[in-house]
């Protein structure tokens, strides 16, 4: 009996030694998404294609050949060496996801982190990782202030507030120029961070566009009702309105509107909520000819974004959302600086990620490219104007990037 | 008045007898047996579903959905009752706060896993298409859900003050041993008193399913709301919920609607507050 014991054990350390030699090292990344709470259907999403970003790195897909780090398995600058993600849920609370990213850093022991979907947290949890010199990707918050704070160790992929208000602005002048009227806007959002700073910074730049914004409408997202809000548009009756909203907010309006029998000329929506698979698939019938932006389309078969989409179908049973694709697109920026650095370096990831110089072909999003300036922020990030029609979003303005005709005004339901 | 402030109020009122719907098992559990039941969300949640899969199964609409739900609710708070509450409504107060909370959680989380975190709906015209009266729109789920909510307040009002057995329920409440002492068996009105409460629940929530979006978290959204209705109208009180509900759901449209929707909630709080200054026991309840 014992002897047998004894060959068990040496079975079983001869394991741990082989596996030590062979298998090459991991690299610990830290994922603070909404899991649960009410973002969690757009956080999930966002994990699946976190998940897939990892898988194309860890794995050989030379079918995917623009893509840095596809081709070949792992993180060939690294020694081969894999990544690996630990998940934590923020559960669409600020406190939350401050107490993840410190259990991340301290007990995970990551490396870097990425996250955390809504603006108002990734907040709490990048100065949590600037604290502890932990380099922090975010792939999607577009709250101005996050890039204001001089932190040194925040990267940011994604086009901002300023970059959607000037495409609002252009898309809307060419409209009015076309015989669209747009003589008054109103603004609803959401009150965190995310809705009161874009729509903060929609009104600046409108005020100085020559844009009337007649209505300005903040509310809670985490409300039961949201018919005083439409009462409130139906009153005024604005030629546009513009959206900042989350998801189960945006469905609410969607059949609110259609209930109390009001919808404006031209609507517009601010990516989030509206963009949610769980949104189009619940909504989509109730909001034709709704106005979106969005920095992701899978293009044409054969093209990068469209394979990824694909594999990400095969995967989630769902296209490749805007969001869930700048997530994606954040964890390879990631990849690749730590690929770059070469090692779990805090300081070494960190200056790769300053050096990162990725090209619009090397994207899975429709960036010009990603290069970050000295605040962390990606100066190649743009986004498109898509519109929903017949249940999907479809790529209409810049007119070199369209896939489908505009149509106006809005027809709702 | 202007028509559009005359549909803020049918539109206030509307909502508010929702409120009072899920908010009547709540406050009946609290008036039978002193437990605050923090899974009430929950419930409300897992009839929402309910209805969600009754109309993928077969195509059932609400006529169908609401027994359903009804009876599942009841099944599951008798469940509640005999494997979790009865045993800790011994332990001390914070060991059935936690309990009813850990409930709500392994109830919240299983719908996740189970359902994952995507939004659902019914189809938008499930009930066919809003009664108009002049300028006035009246949304048909939000009607029919009113309707039977103050239905339901009456019936479970009348069952509480009327019946022989609601006076069974209502000596247990009081006085358990005594009641025992009568021949009435605490332990079976308090699993009949979970069963009305989560029934009536099971009712709201494929109701409110018609109109609402159904989340793993709904629960969490309404449950707030639901426990301000049962404090603001008289722990232990159905009408008080009813008269609550129906209060909070017309200052809520009218405060976000003249001041602003992020205002609504300091008006509503501020009243309730001043509520419970004057009146401790809330608008109906017992001192």
């Amino acid at each position: 009996m014992l002897s047998r014991l004894f060959s068990l054990a040496a079975v079983l350390m001869a394991f741990a030694v082989m596996s030590d030699a062979v298998g090459q090292q991991t690299v610990k990344v830290g994922a603070i998404y909404p899991l649960s709470g009410n973002a969690a259907s757009a956080g999930n999403y966002s994990k699946a294609a976190i998940e897939l970003a990892v898988e194309i790195v860890n794995n050989d897909h030379p079918e995917l050949k623009d893509l840095p780090l596809a081709a070949g398995s792992g993180l060939p600058g690294f020694g081969g060496a894999k990544i690996d993600v630990v998940f934590a849920d923020n559960q669409g609370t600020p406190a939350a996801g401050q107490n993840q990213a410190l259990r991340l850093i301290t007990e995970e022991k990551v490396v870097a982190l990425i996250g955390a979907y809504q603006s108002g947290i990734t907040v709490t949890t990048s100065a949590m990782a600037e604290r502890h010199g932990v380099p922090f990707v975010n792939p999607e918050s577009v709250a101005a202030n996050l890039t204001e704070r001089g932190f040194k160790w925040f990267f940011r992929a994604t086009p901002v507030a300023g970059d959607f208000a000037r495409a609002y602005s252009d898309f809307l002048k060419e409209q009015k120029a076309a015989g669209q009227k747009v003589s008054s806007i109103a603004i609803v959002n959401e009150n965190t961070e995310y809705g009161n700073s874009v729509a903060s910074v929609i009104r600046e730049l409108f005020a100085k566009e020559g844009h009337n914004v007649t209505q300005v409408i903040p509310y809670s997202a985490n409300t039961t009702d949201v018919q005083p809000q439409v009462l409130q548009l139906k009153e005024k009756n604005p030629d546009v309105v513009i959206f900042i909203s989350y998801t189960s907010d945006a469905i609410l309006y969607a059949k609110t509107m259609k209930d109390l029998n009001w919808k404006p000329a031209i609507m517009i929506a601010d990516n989030a909520g509206f963009n949610d698979p769980s949104f189009v698939s619940t909504s989509g019938t109730l909001v034709e000819g709704l106005v979106n932006r969005s920095s992701f389309a899978p293009g044409k078969s054969g093209t990068l974004s469209a394979l990824v989409n694909d594999l990400y179908k095969k995967k989630t049973n769902v296209d490749l959302d805007d969001a869930s694709a700048r997530a994606m697109q954040g964890m390879l920026i990631l990849a690749d600086a730590i690929n770059r650095a070469g090692s779990t370096e805090a300081a070494k990831i960190q200056a790769a990620l300053r050096a990162t110089d990725l090209k619009a072909n090397q994207v899975v999003t429709g960036y010009n490219g990603v290069k970050f300036d000295e605040k962390g922020q990606n100066i190649l990030a743009s986004s498109l104007i898509t519109q929903m029609q017949g249940g999907k979003y479809v790529p209409v303005w810049p007119k070199d990037k369209a896939a489908g005709e505009l149509k106006l005004p809005y027809k709702g339901w | 008045m202007s028509a559009i402030l005359l549909q803020v109020i049918v539109s206030g009122l509307l909502i508010g007898a929702v409120y009072a719907l899920f908010s009547s098992g709540l406050t009946l559990i609290w008036g039978m047996m002193n437990v605050i039941n923090f899974a009430h969300g929950d419930f409300v949640m897992l009839a929402m579903y309910t209805a969600f899969i009754v109309w993928t199964a077969f195509g059932g609409g609400p006529a169908a959905a609401v027994p359903i739900a009804a009876i599942i609710l009841a099944t599951i708070g008798v469940l509640s009752y005999l494997l979790l509450v009865r045993h800790i409504m011994r332990g001390p107060m914070l060991a059935q706060i936690l309990g009813t909370f850990g409930l709500a959680l392994l109830l919240r989380y299983s719908a996740f896993w189970y359902f994952g975190a995507n939004f659902k709906t019914l189809p938008d015209d499930i009930l066919g298409s809003p009664f108009v009266i002049g300028s006035i729109r009246i949304d048909a789920p939000r009607l029919l859900a009113g309707a039977v909510g103050l239905l339901v307040t009456l019936m479970l009002h009348l069952l509480l003050t009327r019946s022989a057995l609601g006076s069974r329920m209502l000596a247990v409440s009081e006085d358990a041993t005594a009641a025992q002492l009568m021949g009435i068996r605490p332990e079976r009105m308090q699993a009949m008193a979970w069963a009305l409460a989560a029934g009536s629940t099971g009712i709201a929530g494929a109701l409110i399913a018609t109109f609402f979006y159904t989340s793993p978290t709904v629960g969490e959204t309404l449950a707030i709301v639901a426990f301000v209705t049962v404090a603001f109208g008289g722990f232990g009180s159905v009408p008080g919920a009813l008269v609550a509900g129906l209060l909070i759901g017309v200052i809520e449209g009218l405060s976000a609607f003249l001041i602003g929707p992020v205002y609504k909630d300091v008006v509503v709080y501020i009243l309730f507050v001043l509520v419970l200054w004057t009146r401790p026991q809330g608008l109906m309840g017992k001192a």
